[in-house]
């Protein structure tokens, strides 16, 4: 999971060899640094430009991308090379060589990083950084053995860059100096990052499934052949999702405003034309609203079968009830629903009722569940549609409440007081203690969660 | 109640070449693919071999050769049906218009990096957990903290709101899912209520409470998804499969309610019966680790992202891939996936600290949202569905509207 950035290092690199290619690329040119003049670099315009037109994105996105790709070095500044940011102006800037690749398997070695501090202790005396002043003082006294092999290292190198022309000498500083950078071991612990070897095996697998990718995908994402459900499903719930349709009277993360929410709780007396309407979608909407159920549980007892309902109910505390109390309420519904003479008796076909009775002797979670589907189908066949025909149903779509969308407040700026709301937790807690000064000693049935 | 493509596919196959008067009705049901249109002089019809009696001859490897061209003659076919079926209905829906969202909230309190949050079901507050070891439950809507607790390890990676919103459960390094209730005492210190639930044999990488607060579901970096009983700590059931670390996992919210999808390290997703234990379906499309999968709000399909820089939509009846969600400019890899409420559009959190919008139907990205300065590790659409919360190593959450 931390590794994962290594793994994006071959895709980052095919961007930047797509940047230099000779005819679609970058075109470079000598950039002006003060007084000298560097070859072959770039300015941040010409970087988000490019971006632009070759993956058709907005500014924004093609600046994000291209900052991405300086942040890994792939990309240096030449103006402030400390300062590793893609700015959209004239700043110029030129490609890393691939010698200096993080993702190359160049383990970047106490050595290497104690050599490169020196050189610049020599170079420029006394203008390390902070942190390169501890890092030296540190590896001073890590590697005290090697020293000298570290000091005549500096000094060759530094006499050998003295010998380049101006503008390499420059290139070839600021790439080093971008290359540390981004890489210099952490303070703490002055060893080569054992990511340096997983890096290495990684990115040639990388490299295939990249390639393989990019073959297969064009610049849209493959809508393949569309099974009609889906569309039928987003379009049914299109005028319900907030997001899509907004959110009547207003979206309360918004306009500060909790109507929305008030007009939707589980106590409210007339619910949402939104709401009614969902109940109709299909039966679980119904059943999954706790509203919804109460309204349904109230058409059922008309109807002399609620005990359909009820039966479900238990089933389901079963199911996802603690584990200790399986046996007694498995008990309790057998003689609540299913025994002959039951005060509640569902109607289970024979076959079912066989297998239930058979696996009563060893109760467990899943007992119940052949007759609970079936009860469950049973009243999605027939009671469910029965339902939306009848008149409760039909009064309540008439009354229900469709507020009005309400437009921006004309002072914006003026924030309206955000109001909390209480705890589900202290709801519950107080439920529970008004539960124990009212309980008789009978059983409590866990209900489900109560929004405020 | 599982829908097995295969199954129906080759049950069509021997019925309809059982006789040529079923060939013939078939025909002109208009089932002409299935039946007839493979038939070829050269080679034999797999119907006809499928009911082809064992004859003394038959070796292995001849039986393992006739299943395998069985197998491609069943892909064919299956692929022609989807062709033909719905290539036109993707064009006729109506694309997007302009899309705005902005950061409408912003939580600031965690100390290091943001790696896991949840809903509760009142819709405004939420659990975030991040690497210090802190669990914060905030009232999203007015940013206030209303609970912390500090965990005895680091690398919280995964919490989860209990549905009566009384309690919250959490894990990660200690290889454990503990659960607290939620006490509004200010005196009482939540972590002497504590209750360990799950015990893994390496870190817990997610968890979700199933229906109740009575049982929870985890997933781990043993390889492992487990379901277990709140109360007494005991197993229940244990789902063995994947052949690496599981990443994420999600409750189906079907009718029956009785399985779930896990995505892992091995690039598969695979989908489980809760009661048996058994994998009953497994796509393996991604290149590379899934890091989230969440479910279609109709149940029939889910979402996966992964480390590939893609996110693909897997439908469960058809039994494949149907989308792909990426583009060339998408380079790192998305590490959470949520869907809107009537499932149209897709949330991708990515690890280039941005979050894209797919059109589910269409294909194309809406938009993609800037504001985090760090990798994205958490997404959620909030239960009505009238915001979305991101969780991000800058460790801030943002509310999204």
């Amino acid at each position: 999971m931390i590794m994962h950035i290594f793994r994006v290092f071959p895709q980052m690199e095919q961007v930047i060899v797509a940047m230099q290619d000779p005819d679609l690329g970058i075109k470079m040119k000598n950039q002006r640094l003060l007084i000298t003049v560097i070859p072959h670099a770039m300015t941040g315009n010409d970087i988000v430009e490019w971006l632009m037109k070759k993956y058709s994105i907005m500014e924004e996105e093609a600046l994000h991308v291209g900052d991405l790709l300086v942040r890994h070095g792939y990309i240096y500044p030449l103006k402030e090379p400390r300062n590793l940011v893609l700015r959209p102006d004239e700043s110029p800037y030129r490609f890393q060589t691939p010698y200096f690749w993080s993702s190359q398997q160049w383990p970047a070695s106490e050595l290497d990083y104690a050599i490169y501090l020196t050189k610049k202790n020599i170079r420029k005396q006394g203008q390390l950084i902070d942190y390169e002043k501890e890092n030296y003082n540190l590896l001073h006294k890590r590697i005290n053995h090697t020293w000298d092999f570290v000091v005549m290292q500096a000094k060759e190198q530094l006499r050998a860059s003295k010998q380049r022309r101006k503008a390499d000498r420059i290139v070839l500083e600021c790439q080093e100096q971008a290359y540390w950078l981004i890489n210099r071991p952490p303070v703490e612990c002055l060893t080569p990052r054992l990511s340096q070897r997983d890096r290495g095996k990684q990115s040639n697998t990388k490299c295939e499934h990249s390639s393989r990718m990019s073959l297969m995908h064009s610049d849209w994402s493959l809508a393949v052949t569309f099974p009609s459900s889906f569309i039928k499903y987003s379009e049914q719930y299109f005028s319900h999702d907030p997001m899509m349709h907004g959110c009547p009277p207003s979206n309360p993360w918004i306009t500060d405003d909790i109507t929305h929410w008030a007009l939707n709780t589980n106590t409210v007396s007339t619910p949402t034309k939104l709401r009614v309407e969902r109940w109709s979608f299909r039966f679980m909407e119904l059943l999954s609203d706790p509203l919804g159920r109460l309204k349904f549980m109230e058409y059922l007892e008309k109807e002399f079968s609620a005990e359909n309902l009820c039966f479900w109910e238990a089933c389901e505390d079963i199911r996802h009830g603690e584990n200790s109390r399986i046996p007694q309420k498995v008990q309790e519904v057998y003689k609540q629903f299913l025994a002959p003479g039951a005060s509640k008796w569902v109607n289970v076909d024979s076959k079912t009722m066989e297998k239930t009775l058979e696996g009563l002797r060893r109760p467990n979670r899943f007992v119940m569940d052949d007759a609970q589907m079936h009860i469950y189908f049973l009243m999605k066949k027939d009671s469910y549609p029965r339902y939306l025909k009848s008149d409760l149903y039909k009064n309540l779509l008439v009354k229900a409440i469709a507020p009005q969308e309400t437009k921006r407040s004309v002072f914006p700026f003026m924030r309206r007081h955000r109001h909390s709301s209480p705890n589900p937790a202290l709801v519950a807690q107080a439920l529970e203690e008004d539960g124990k000064a009212k309980r008789l000693g009978s059983p409590r049935i866990t209900s489900p969660a109560t929004s405020p | 109640m599982l829908f097995s493509p295969w199954c129906a596919l080759e049950e069509q196959f021997i019925a309809n070449v059982s006789s040529p008067a079923s060939a013939a009705r078939a025909r002109r049901s208009g089932r002409v693919g299935l039946a007839t249109a493979s038939r070829s002089t050269s080679d034999p019809h797999p119907a006809e071999m499928a009911t082809h009696e064992l004859h003394p001859n038959d070796t292995l490897t001849t039986l393992k050769m006739e299943s395998e061209n069985l197998k491609a003659k069943l892909e064919e076919e299956r692929a022609k049906l989807h062709d033909v079926e719905l290539h036109q209905v993707a064009e006729k829906i109506e694309a997007l218009g302009q899309f705005v969202m902005k950061t409408r909230r912003t939580l600031k309190g965690h100390g290091n990096k943001v790696l896991c949050m949840d809903w509760c079901k009142d819709k405004r507050r939420i659990v975030s957990s991040s690497q210090d070891g802190k669990v914060i439950v905030w009232d999203a809507f007015t940013t206030n903290k209303e609970h912390a607790v500090t965990m005895p390890c680091t690398w919280v990676m995964a919490c989860a709101y209990a549905p009566s919103g009384c309690a919250v459960a959490c894990g990660g390094l200690d290889n454990k899912c503990s659960v607290y209730p939620l006490s509004l005492d200010k005196n009482e210190n939540l972590a002497a209520k504590k209750k360990s639930v799950a015990m893994h044999t390496n870190y817990l990488s997610a968890c979700s409470f199933t229906n109740s607060d009575m049982q929870i579901l985890t997933s781990s970096g043993d390889g492992t998804c487990a379901l277990w009983d709140v109360e007494s700590g005991q197993l229940l059931q244990s789902f063995h499969g994947h052949g690496a670390d599981v990443l994420c996992l999600d409750l189906a919210p079907s009718e029956t309610g009785n399985t779930f999808v896990s995505g892992g390290c091995d690039k598969k997703a695979n989908v489980w019966d809760m009661r048996s234990g058994q994998c009953i379906q497994s796509f393996e499309t991604h290149e590379s680790d899934i890091n989230s999968v969440r479910y279609y709000p109709s149940g029939d399909a889910f979402a996966s992202g992964s480390d590939d820089a893609t996110c693909r939509l897997y439908d469960l009846r058809a039994d494949r891939e149907v989308a792909i969600y990426s583009k060339e400019s998408i380079i790192f890899g998305a590490s959470s996936v949520d869907f809107s409420l009537s499932g149209r559009l897709l949330f991708g959190g990515y690890n280039d600290y941005t979050i894209n919008v797919w059109d589910v139907l269409k294909g194309n990205r809406v938009s993609i949202l800037f504001g985090h300065e760090n990798r994205v590790s958490t997404l959620r659409v909030s239960p009505d569905g009238t915001a979305f919360c991101s969780g991000s190593w800058d460790h801030t959450l943002r509310i999204w509207a």
